[in-house]
């Protein structure tokens, strides 16, 4: 197949077209540089649907496959263009391309200067991540891996809060700190194995080396997911990044790390995934607990979302390391979920603040009197984030918990059913902040004066959460194609875990 | 002198000549039109680099001239070229920086040109005396560029603390060479190799090990590694800023090409002495170099300190040519991360000579705003830093996962861990100039004349798409480098 002119090559790298564009639009036309931007990035989320309509549900494989040699000299280099997709790379490029129109439209007002540059970033940061979603080579992951970054770090940097320097070169720092013992990692691979191809690679990671490799690519993901304790950089990043770049950073830039967990740890490593299983589980189940107790006590609105992100990952990790069918799944089920609603809870959250220009708790109360469009909405990624049957979360949270009640079985992957139980009251701790943050917002009488008249959501906002709502309940309704586009990729990987497992006994 | 001696050292006369008869010429050049100087000065790099092309296309390569004192082989060509290009961006650097700092002087070019020669014949030294030969060649001109900024102060102090270093390191360097050849008799690179080999009990011997010894201080000294660096932040900083982006990248490319050919060619044998120590000296010289780097406050003296750590991640390729068994896989690496560095510093430090006002030393803070009102200048540098960083897609990150690998296969992990710890500290620093010139408001200005925003340009564009198209480089870097191995 054609490299240049693919499927995935052009879901990757059509963003670039619009930076192209960019570069040659005078900085003075804020709104033909909006208009760029989100044609840019919708066109590029009609190619990821024609992608979504070339791929094959039924088949577990990689798909829709460019590979052409890169860097070969010799039997020194092995390095390929490789792009492939399964189904959990499919649904995460499909959030990401949904995503960043969301969330450059949502710019418009907010961002006033400097717009050419922070389009510019915006458009970059999405090839970054595709990239990352669609290489299946290591070094070509490594590189979409830490490319990434930087435009993230200068979205936070420059368009950030008061304290947006600490927030973005924390943020750059703990996450290069973690990539580069994946680096050091993938150059084993690369040595040992001598290919940098995932697919070469699979199944032929000598045992012995799995623990400590598990490890150096465990670092890279867990600070980018964030796996507790690794967690002090997302509060700080995500209240000082500007709305858009929070919504990304939830929304997307997470699930990173967690698909990175999926498709290499338990990919490439899967008997030192079994034998590490329960030491994540703790942490997960940890990371539950605790971001819910610290999401309660928060005055910033911003900052409870971010910690809520903490709790909703750990449901993720504790659904991956289950290692059986349904916890992955639901893990897979819930990085979209995620997505969806913490995105469109920093979308609610950017709303008011650019009418109130404050994020505090307390400031508020009785809003939904004054904003009764406003309300509603938050009302139901509220209780969607909360995981409410009928929404998108609880689908996924249910899948996640039926999995690590499967993993407590005597000789599955937990081996024990605490798990499972200490989890389940992560979900009525998140009832609990996630209902508290909704009361001292909107119910009641309103106290303070500057809530009067304020204005309630414009069109443009409207335009911008309904796609997220419209998601919101199909999972939580028809979540069927959702799973029949990932089951039969998971598996396949389930089953390579259990023969890794079987082998090991 | 048979023709292929003629032919080996042909580039050489070529530029040496061209620097002589220029000094005359210059004399009858105004002290208003200095820039023909410059153009001739350009003229000569680009004659000497065709006529090493054609002899490396034409002849049979390697040439071993003169007895095995001169060799003309894929190593120097490779560098020859990598050296050649750092003058020729160097004199478009210089142009109109020496009129904006009021040293424009006709023999500055001379001298330069003098300096690349002294480089070129390191590159191309196949003897201990030619080492030297060539190491006095390359820095005497750079001592005096050094004060080419007289009557200031910091430009005096740093020619002479240069001066007294270097000489003191030459001193180590002969002394080595004595000892050497008290060992071994000879001073021929492949027979002292041939040497030891016939007597295995000279790879153990005091005498030749101390003459190793010493070599590899002298050397050290003109890497700037650790602990031999000490001159390195007060010569850079006091010299005109044009000369130290030259000597920072010329006066490393020449002492690692010394390095690779003495140790590589001359003392495998001894390699298992050798190779621990230029791993702790590697180590420690990363560690030194970006830990003291972060508390600089003057750009010109962060950037000093970031090329003494540059030299550890070269040294940690010569220690994986020491140890393990891929010693032409090594050298290559070494030679492209030098390419790399050349590419990024010389961009980084010519971004420095645009925001620098009248020389006076730039500070880290006159970058600030730069983002906001020179978003060109801004992104190349951004670009530099990332590649100083090593962070993908650029030449920097490539040039360091090769060297990374070469570690890692040579059995070095350790090494290579210390490698990535200090690129995340180096990361700190480099990333403090990309914050302050896009996050801080403030006035950045930055002089960007004809020759200086080529030569940005240029750079910029190699760093970025070398990061994302290596392979030919690296393949061109394999070529000369197993070729030079597979021949000792």
């Amino acid at each position: 197949m054609n490299v240049l002119f693919s499927t995935l090559t052009l879901v990757t790298f059509f963003p670039l077209v619009g930076v192209a564009l960019l570069l040659f639009t005078p900085k003075e036309q804020k709104d033909t540089i909006r208009w760029i931007a989100v044609g840019a990035s919708l066109t590029t989320f009609l190619i990821s649907l024609v992608m979504l309509a070339q791929f094959n549900p039924a088949d577990p494989n990689m798909q829709l496959v460019v590979r052409s040699p890169w860097i070969r000299i010799g039997s020194n280099w092995n390095i390929d263009f490789y792009f492939g997709i399964d189904g959990a790379s499919l649904l995460l490029i499909l959030l990401t391309t949904f995503l960043t129109p969301i969330a450059i439209f949502s710019s418009w007002t907010a961002i006033e200067e400097r717009v050419k540059e922070y389009m510019i970033f915006f458009l970059l940061l999405e090839v970054g991540m595709v990239g990352v979603f669609v290489s299946l080579d290591l070094f070509l992951f490594y590189i979409f891996w830490e490319f990434s970054l930087v435009p993230m770090y200068l979205l936070v940097g420059i368009w950030g809060g008061q304290n947006r320097m600490y927030a973005a070169i924390k943020f750059f720092l703990y996450t290069m700190a973690g990539s580069i013992l994946m680096l050091l990692a993938i150059l084993w691979l690369g040595i040992n194995v001598g290919t940098f191809a995932y697919t070469d690679i699979l199944g032929k990671v000598p045992a012995a080396a799995q623990g400590l490799l598990f490890l150096a690519f465990a670092a890279a993901f867990a600070i980018k997911v964030p796996v507790w304790p690794l967690h002090s950089w997302l509060p700080d990043a995500h209240v000082e990044a500007p709305t858009a770049g929070s919504v990304i950073l939830a929304g997307v830039l997470l699930k990173l790390g967690t698909y990175g967990f999926l498709r290499f740890n338990l990919g490439l490593f899967p008997e030192a995934a079994k034998q590490y299983a329960p030491t994540i589980a703790v942490l997960a189940v940890i990371g539950i607990v605790y971001g819910a107790i610290v999401s309660y006590p928060q005055k910033d609105v911003k900052k409870l979302v971010a910690y809520s992100s903490v709790s909703h990952l750990g449901f993720v990790m504790l659904g991956l390391f289950a290692l059986n069918s349904q916890g992955i799944q639901g893990a897979i089920l819930q990085m979209i979920n995620h997505g969806l609603s913490t995105g469109a809870l920093f979308l609610l959250v950017g709303m008011i603040y650019e009418r109130r220009h404050t994020r505090e708790l307390a400031q508020f109360g009785g809003l939904w009197t004054v904003m009764p469009l406003y309300g509603t909405l938050t009302l139901i990624v509220t209780l969607s984030s909360m995981g409410l049957p009928g929404l998108n979360g609880f689908v996924g949270e249910f899948a996640i918990l039926l999995g690590a009640w499967g993993a407590g079985q005597p000789g599955a992957a937990y081996g024990s059913y605490a798990y499972a139980a200490v989890a389940s009251l992560g979900v009525i701790l998140a009832a609990v902040y996630m209902l508290w943050m909704f009361q001292k917002m909107f119910l009641g009488k309103v106290e303070n004066p500057h809530n009067n008249g304020l204005a309630d959501l414009n069109w443009r906002e409207v335009v911008v959460l309904v796609p997220l709502i419209i998601m919101i309940f199909w999972i939580g309704l028809y979540p069927a194609p959702f799973f029949d586009l990932m089951s039969p990729s998971v598996t396949q990987l389930v089953a390579a875990i259990q023969s890794a497992a079987v082998a090991l006994r | 002198m048979t023709t292929s001696d003629f032919n080996a050292i042909l580039p050489l006369i070529v530029l040496a000549g061209w620097a002589s008869l220029m000094l005359l010429v210059d004399l009858w050049i105004p002290k208003t039109r200095k820039d023909i100087t410059a153009a001739l000065a350009l003229l000569g790099l680009a004659v000497t680099l065709a006529v090493l092309l054609v002899i490396a296309a034409t002849g049979p390569t390697p040439i071993v001239a003169f007895g095995g004192m001169i060799v003309l082989d894929g190593f120097t060509v490779f560098l020859n070229v990598l050296v050649l290009g750092t003058g020729g961006l160097a004199v478009l650097l210089a142009l109109n920086y020496l009129k904006r700092v009021n040293i424009e002087r006709g023999e500055f070019y001379t001298l330069l040109l003098f300096s690349i020669a002294g480089m070129m014949m390191m590159a191309s030294a196949g003897d201990l005396i030619v080492v030297f030969l060539a190491l006095e060649t390359l820095s005497i001109p750079l001592y005096i560029l050094s004060g080419f900024a007289r009557p200031r102060l910091d430009s005096e102090e740093s020619a002479l603390k240069y001066f007294l270093l270097g000489a003191f390191a030459s001193g180590f360097l002969v002394y080595g060479i004595a000892l050497t050849y008290g060992a071994t008799a000879t001073t021929s690179l492949s027979q002292i190799a041939a040497a030891v080999a016939a007597n295995g009990a000279l790879a153990a011997d005091p005498l030749l090990l101390a003459g190793a010894a010493l070599i590899l201080v002298g050397l050290g000294f003109k890497v700037a590694a650790v602990p031999f660096h000490m001159w390195a932040p007060d010569v850079y900083e006091g010299a005109p800023t044009i000369v130290t982006a030259f000597m920072s990248v010329g006066a490393k490319i020449g002492g690692f090409a010394a390095l690779v050919r003495v140790f590589f060619i001359a003392f495998p044998a001894l390699a298992a002495h050798w190779t621990p120590v230029v791993a702790a000296i590697s180590a420690l010289t990363m560690i030194l170099g970006n830990v003291a780097a972060i508390a600089q406050s003057s750009i010109k003296r962060m950037l000093a300190y970031s090329s003494i750590a540059h030299a550890g991640y070269v040294l940690m390729a010569v220690v994986a040519g020491g140890a393990g068994t891929m010693a032409g896989f090594a050298a290559s690496s070494a030679v492209f991360y030098l390419l790399g560095y050349a590419v990024m510093n010389l961009g980084a430090w010519a971004v420095v000579m645009a925001v620098e006002k009248d020389g006076a030393a730039a500070k880290v803070d006159d970058f600030a705003g730069l983002g906001a009102t020179r978003i060109g200048m801004a992104l190349a540098m951004t670009v530099f830093m990332l590649s100083l960083t090593g962070l993908p897609p650029t030449i920097g990150f490539i040039g360091k996962f090769y060297v990374f690998r070469a570690a890692i296969d040579s059995g070095y992990m350790w090494l290579a861990v210390v490698g990535v710890i200090t690129s995340l500290i180096s990361a700190f620093y480099y990333l403090r100039v990309v914050m302050v010139m896009w996050m801080q408001s403030g006035q950045g200005e930055a002089v960007t004349p004809l020759g200086l925003s080529t030569v940005v340009t240029l750079s910029a564009l190699a760093t970025f798409i070398l990061g994302i198209v290596p392979g030919p480089l690296m393949a061109a870097a394999e070529r000369a480098l197993l070729a030079l191995l597979a021949k000792a």
